[in-house]
């Protein structure tokens, strides 16, 4: 069995969120009720256990408590229930340069910032080679660090941080350090920590980076572990989750930006609208709804989902050799699909009474972004009834990384000489 | 634990420097800063006591001098020492390591200054041609010792509680006048007689500071070796402080990173 390098049992951690705190022995007297304040559980009865060697990466949305159980671990924070036992000497890359002196030197810096992460001088002096020569600093490092352009200084702070041979090594979304190549090879370096059997945590948004790098990924959610397994399952879920908070955000907005709407004088409303529209109105879009496949209405897809957009009509005079149409944009103006009915060889039809049509797209493979919808009634070659600019919106994610403005599916056919390494 | 603030003593090394460095640089005295404001306050104090309200003792100023310095650390470790936590907040809140070294660095580079002023006393006790007991010398360290233990106590005590109660840094630069008044550095112990009954004990056997100025001033003016018993009780005192230190910072300490 592995040996286990972090186990947290049960552990519960409030805060205390004052409304108006009194700092001073004067204000608490003073004003009593200033001193209110309210419990909020950040983390709620957590067991987790991590194996020596383990890389793990915790996610959640902001404010989910993900920080502070790194925090926890660091022991910088207690808790309030439950025990943490971490074995071995922790370092954290929470906070970059700890201790800088901007009068002192590089090398002088290196001492103060290692020692803050207990190491002895004997165990600096072993170290400071590799740091100065990981950092590339090699010129500058006899110069005080308040000459350092601040690349170089997060450098420095990481060079140090990095080399302090913890056995636990917890990292809170700090691998945006330095220019590309200096990433690439914090990168490296963190691999070969990893593969030397240090654990290492990670707090971070990129789920690319913990897909790269973790082992095991683990989901919290309002103080809770919600999900606990490998990354890319793991992950999928999670961003099924967030789109659906972002799909009810949107539906908030919207119904706040309706009773907006409502307070503005009609006219106003209408002229904005007048100048999205144009066309003879013979016929009128009345309203317009994005639906998935199931005929729910959405506004966040996965790529390759199905949308329908529905669209309700009102006819007030004939529309002869009637054409409806479509138009997607994306939010930078570029256009990205457009068709009609003629185009799609629906055969001739006239428009005579309201109705509801639905336009289906069972796989629409749009990357990721956010996407307008145009939408037209035509009659006869190319007359507009009613032209409606930006009816309706939607967004897509993705957890591929292929970029562009479509998916084109592709099959990759390897030379037979190559070997997988 | 302990274990664990030696594992760290590099830092307490690194900060103390850092500390020494830092706190004259860009003036133009720089580190003669150092002895500057000592000097000054001998100078009032003698100039007061001699001429404005004479005390009638031999040598003045050597008397004063080898009480003010003890003093002067004393009193700037436990005032600033308050703060030493507070002023580290981006660290506490930031990064893990044992919380004493903190308050620790602290005192001991208000030590190291102390250390440092000796080189002037020592002069003066050489001008004076006080002549000092062989077996004082050996003495002094242990003195130094048992106050710099009582001060971290102490300063251990006031850094934990200001982190929760701000004003406790300003109440405490009250406190430690008076305490100033009541412990013999402007005065001979004897005139401890005139004090009412109950004081008069508390400033002999409660104040720590009172042992400890008489046991400096035995060495260096009188020229004599300290009085067992009042060594002792120092001793004691400051084993008191220092043990009471640790276990209520421990508890305090837990809570640092929310309060700041």
């Amino acid at each position: 069995m592995a040996e286990n390098s972090i186990v947290i049992k049960n552990v519960t951690k409030q805060f205390k969120v004052y409304f108006d705190k009194g700092q001073s022995f004067k204000e608490r007297i003073i004003f009593k009720n200033r001193n209110r304040h309210e419990d909020r559980v950040v983390l709620n009865d957590i067991s987790l256990t991590i194996e020596k060697g383990q890389a793990v990466g915790l996610i959640g949305h902001n404010g989910c408590g993900k920080s502070t159980l790194l925090k926890l671990m660091t022991r910088i924070l207690y808790p309030d229930k439950g025990s943490i036992e971490v074995q071995g000497r922790v370092s954290s890359l929470i906070e970059l340069g700890a201790g800088f002196h901007p009068d002192m030197s590089g090398r002088e810096n290196i001492y103060t910032n290692a020692s803050i992460f207990g190491l002895s001088k004997k165990e600096i002096d072993r170290r400071l080679d590799d740091i100065i020569a990981f950092s590339e600093l090699e010129e500058f490092i006899d110069n005080p660090v308040r000459t350092y352009s601040s690349g170089m200084y997060m450098r420095l702070a990481f060079s140090v941080a990095i080399n302090v041979d913890a056995d636990v090594l917890l990292i809170d979304e700090i691998l945006a350090v330095g220019d590309a190549n200096f990433q690439a090879k914090c990168f490296a370096k963190l691999q070969e920590i990893k593969s030397k059997g240090t654990t290492i945590v990670i707090v971070s948004h990129s789920l690319d980076q913990i897909e790269a790098f973790c082992d095991r990924s683990v989901w919290i959610n309002d103080g809770k572990i919600v999900a606990d397994g490998v990354p890319r399952e793991i992950h999928l879920d999670y961003m099924d989750y967030m789109a659906g908070l972002r799909n009810e955000q949107q539906k908030k907005d919207k119904a706040r930006e309706k009773k907006n709407e409502e307070k503005k004088a009609e006219e106003e409303a209408e002229k904005k609208e007048e100048s999205k529209r144009w066309g003879n109105g013979d016929a009128k879009i009345t309203d317009v709804k994005v639906l998935d496949g199931d005929g729910n209405e959405k506004t966040v897809f996965h790529v390759g989902d199905a949308i329908k957009v529905r669209i309700a009509y009102k006819v007030n005079k004939k529309v002869e050799d009637g054409v409806f149409g479509i138009g997607i944009f994306r939010n930078d103006g570029v256009f990205c699909y457009g068709t009609n009915t003629r185009i799609d060889r629906i055969e001739r039809f006239d428009i005579i009474e309201d109705g509801v049509l639905e336009i289906e797209m069972p796989k629409a493979d749009l990357l990721p972004g956010k996407y307008l919808v145009d939408l037209a009634i035509e009659c006869g070659r190319g007359i507009p009834v009613d032209y409606y600019k930006e009816a309706c919106v939607f967004e897509t994610y993705s957890k591929r990384g292929d970029s562009g403005i479509a998916r084109i599916d592709q099959k990759w056919h390897m030379p037979d000489n190559i070997k997988n390494s | 634990m302990l274990k664990e603030i030696w594992d760290y003593r590099q830092m307490i090394i690194s900060l103390v420097r850092k500390d020494l460095r830092g706190r004259y640089k860009g003036s133009v005295l720089g580190f003669l800063w150092t002895f500057v404001n000592p000097l000054f306050q001998l100078i009032i104090y003698t100039v007061v006591f001699t001429y404005l309200l004479p005390s009638g003792i031999d040598k003045y100023y050597l008397f004063l001098f080898v009480a003010l310095i003890p003093w002067i650390f004393f009193s700037s470790a436990v005032v600033g020492g308050s703060t030493s936590i507070l002023s580290q907040k981006d660290l506490v809140k930031k990064i893990y390591f044992p919380r004493e070294v903190l308050p620790i660095s602290y005192v001991t580079s208000c030590f190291v200054n102390m250390l440092f002023c000796f080189i002037i006393v020592f002069a003066v006790v050489l001008i004076s041609k006080t002549s000092v007991h062989p077996l004082g010398i050996v003495y002094l360290p242990v003195v130094m010792i048992v106050e710099y233990f009582l001060a971290l106590g102490i300063a251990m005590i006031t850094s934990a509680i200001t982190v929760y109660f701000r004003d406790f840094e300003h109440i405490l630069g009250i406190i430690t006048m008076a305490w100033m008044y009541l412990t013999p550095v402007l005065y001979p112990q004897t005139l401890y007689d005139n004090l009412p009954k109950q004081i008069k004990f508390c400033a002999e056997h409660i104040n720590p500071m009172t042992s400890i100025i008489s046991a400096y001033r035995r060495i260096l003016y009188d020229g004599s070796v300290p009085d067992m018993s009042t060594l002792l009780e120092a001793t004691v005192l400051g084993a008191i402080f220092i043990v009471l230190g640790f276990l209520i910072f421990g508890r305090l300490k837990k809570h640092f990173a929310e309060e700041l």
